[in-house]
């Protein structure tokens, strides 16, 4: 055994392997690691095996086939009835799920902020509200709320079909939801060219944008922004669409036999859905609207006064941008939290991701292995991607600290 | 020293990989016998089906399967755990092994028969999915429906049924509104969410008795779809799958000889071959199941439990809140022109 110990150049006995801290802790990391891919592999492999053994068909074969049901909510994806392949259904599932949580995240986001200023307004009465807001929103469960918006409250006070509320008869509102007139056209050409007017006025608002805020800080003139964009976003268009030779036309709803057709209709399902998770997230963001600003020490506000800035201009251009930093982290839960809520929308048969896909289409085809990894990944997948781009943002409001 | 440090980790890894790969697998009839309880899959809200009465004990056409096949494995009805599934659980529950057999009004279909890994074992309820309108309507015929908006329970054999119906007959594409559970589309119905509910018609009649004016709907003649309803067992355990089939072979066979839960103790020592048989005094049939079970298996069935017909009565038939007349209908007796027909103990 000596002669195998050599020696080093320290002058002592060189540590055995099994002591040596350095080598022990990538040891059992790397145990750590192969003992749960190991472990993963194992799973794995006795589920693909019990399935076989059961009989169970495992594959993928089954989602170009065509899925023999409906699916009445689709607003953007093609969407017939005997045409629909399983892995269609499964994006109109995601497109539901996406578009519902985005126009909630963004109700939310705005109510959430209202809620959060006002229960710090130094008006009591306005104070009050939030709080009472805050509290009764956050300590009930959502799925009742989903139920009292669209059993108790939104049904039962819409009108049937045949009483719908009509706007010029070009808008209805119905048990069925809301209808819009929907733009069709014919002369695609024509069309295109309008909406590339439109996308070049909305750029040129944005350089207007950029241009005031330089000018601004070079020679400290200020220039009415928001007016002169807004004239330029209704008159543009407006002379565009006629420069253009009118290329849209406008289809209305008609009432047929049972219900509205034709036009955009969002449905009762999606509004009270949308409804109820952005009343319901709006109360949790609101409080981290609060504990930011409440972060941000009072000395800031003392010192934008004694630069002469007004309350409105110390809010906007120096509370919140502080207080930003505070509350993104929390508010990216929330947004998550908005998300995966969206599945409870199953109750007032909104037609999202777990309805049609894990509920029917597991139904009809059985493959609840793949059916619901496949849920898990849409989930994952949007959890991070919502996180990876408020991350991103909050990296570029966080203060620079030297 | 050091090779034996080596042989230690390999055994403790070797033990590690031994662990997961599982213990022999015997057959879910042995299991429920050394459990002493049958684990049963159930809706356990549907009335008439399977839904607690007042005393909350489970009551239905799908409980007195389970409780028929407690009493010929255990001897005692009573030994049964009932778990309740939606209908998207109902499948994996039973090929995961969480239920020996799923009672659950479920439909039997090639796709659930063949990709599912189960055995569809026989039925005890012979139904079809149908519509059902508000009488103002004035719909009388469900070729009338088209582009109308529809609620349904989401996870069925419904959605498909009223898709086929409605490409079949060209009609006018619907909106469905596809709720979680059979509560939740009854108050979307009512409160206006949609025009039509469509469900099998035994449920439809369900529901419609719990609408605040049940006569101010109408269920539409037609029947729409073939909906046979029967208990599931999982594939590849040949015994377990000829227990629970018999089990509710017997209790229609039972009918058809006239046997009933209070007049079998009286047929104990019945004369008549085809009696003898079913209360296990001759034939062995039991045993040739399996050699674990009684000779009076179906004696226990019938005695605890009753005959298919006293079952249907009991639960839902006309004197029931459900009230589905048997005569002249699919699931009376072959014999009195329903479908029920089951083959012979022997």
């Amino acid at each position: 055994m000596v002669e195998k110990t050599k020696v080093s150049k320290m002058g002592g006995r060189q540590i055995p392997l099994h002591r040596d801290p350095k080598v022990r802790a990538v040891a059992f990391q790397a145990a750590a690691v192969l003992f749960f891919v190991w472990s993963l592999w194992t799973i794995g492999s006795n589920t693909v095996a019990n399935m076989e053994q059961r009989g169970i068909v495992l594959g993928l074969s089954w989602l170009d086939k065509l899925a023999p049901f409906q699916v009445g909510f689709s607003p953007f994806l093609d969407n017939v009835l005997g045409e629909n392949t399983y892995w269609r259904i499964f994006f109109i599932g995601v497109q539901n799920t996406i578009y519902v949580s985005v126009f909630g995240i963004i109700a939310a986001t705005l109510l959430g902020f209202v809620i959060g200023v006002m229960r710090l307004s130094p008006n009591w009465l306005v104070a009050k509200i939030a709080s009472a807001y805050v509290e009764i929103f956050r300590n009930i469960p959502l799925l009742l709320w989903f139920f009292f918006w669209y059993f108790i409250v939104f049904l039962p006070i819409l009108p049937g079909v045949r009483e719908s509320i009509s706007f010029a008869d070009a808008v209805f509102i119905n048990k069925s939801g809301l209808y819009l007139p929907r733009p069709v056209t014919e002369n695609i050409g024509a069309a295109v060219v309008f909406l590339l007017i439109c996308t070049a006025t909305i750029a040129g608002v944005v350089y207007l944008t950029r241009w005031a805020g330089k000018r601004q800080d070079r020679t400290g003139e200020q220039f009415p922004v928001l007016p002169t964009s807004l004239a330029i976003l209704i008159l543009v268009p407006i002379a565009g669409f006629y420069a253009s030779d009118s290329p849209y036309s406008l289809e209305y709803a008609q009432l047929g036999a049972f219900q509205l057709s034709g036009g955009i209709n969002l449905t009762t399902e999606f509004f009270v859905v949308w409804f109820a998770l952005t009343t319901y997230t709006a109360a949790f963001i609101g409080e981290n609207v609060r504990g930011g600003i409440l972060a941000v020490s009072h000395g800031q506000t003392e010192a934008a006064r004694s630069l002469g800035l007004h309350h409105g201009q110390n809010i906007k251009l120096v509370i919140i941008p502080q207080a930003m930093r505070v509350i993104i982290p929390p508010t990216i839960s929330q947004y998550l939290n908005l998300t995966k809520n969206s599945t409870l929308a199953i109750a007032i048969a909104y037609e999202e991701i777990a309805s049609i896909w894990m509920g029917i289409s597991l139904n009809t085809t059985g493959q609840a292995l793949i059916i619901i990894a496949m849920t898990v990944g849409v989930f994952w997948t949007l959890s991070f991607l919502t996180s990876a781009l408020l991350n991103w943002y909050n990296k570029r409001v966080q203060l620079t600290e030297r | 020293m050091k090779h034996l440090k080596h042989l230690k980790w390999q055994a403790l890894a070797l033990s590690g990989v031994l662990s997961f790969s599982g213990s022999a697998w015997t057959g879910t009839l042995e299991d429920v016998r050394a459990r002493g309880e049958l684990v049963c899959g159930i809706d356990g809200g549907l009335p008439g089906f399977s839904a607690p009465d007042n005393s909350g004990k489970m009551q239905g056409v799908d409980a007195d399967v389970c409780y028929g096949i407690a009493a010929a494995v255990l001897g005692d009805r009573d030994k049964v755990k009932f778990v309740p599934l939606t209908a998207k659980e109902r499948f994996t529950a039973l090929s995961s092994g969480e239920v020996d057999v799923l009672s659950r009004n479920t439909t039997h279909t090639l796709t659930r028969d063949s990709s599912l890994g189960l055995n569809f074992t026989y039925y005890n309820f012979i139904d079809g999915a149908g519509f059902m309108i508000r009488k103002a309507m004035g719909v009388d015929s469900a070729k009338g429906l088209g582009g109308a908006r529809l609620c349904i329970q989401a996870g069925t054999t419904t959605e498909q049924a009223v898709g086929d119906f409605f490409r079949a007959n060209s009609l006018q594409p619907f909106t469905p509104k596809p709720f979680d559970t059979s509560v939740q589309t009854r108050e979307g119905y009512e409160a206006g969410a949609c025009d039509i509910l469509s469900s099998d018609k035994s449920q439809l009649a369900a529901i419609r008795s719990e609408l605040a004016d049940p006569g101010a709907h109408v269920i539409l003649p037609e029947t729409i779809s073939k909906e046979p309803l029967g208990p599931v067992v999982r594939q590849g355990d040949d015994v377990w799958f000829n227990t629970v089939k018999w089990v509710l072979y017997a209790m229609m066979n039972a009918e058809e000889l006239g046997v009933t839960s209070s007049n079998i103790s009286s047929h104990s020592n019945s004369t008549n071959p085809a009696i003898a048989r079913l209360v296990g005094k001759e034939g062995g049939l039991c045993k040739l199941i399996s050699a674990t079970l009684d000779d009076r298996c179906f004696y226990n069935v019938i005695s605890q439990v009753g005959n298919f017909g006293e079952s249907y009565e009991d639960n839902v038939g006309e004197n029931t809140s459900i009230g589905l007349k048997r005569e002249g209908s699919v699931n009376d007796l072959w014999s009195r022109g329903g479908l029920i027909y089951a083959p012979p103990l022997r």
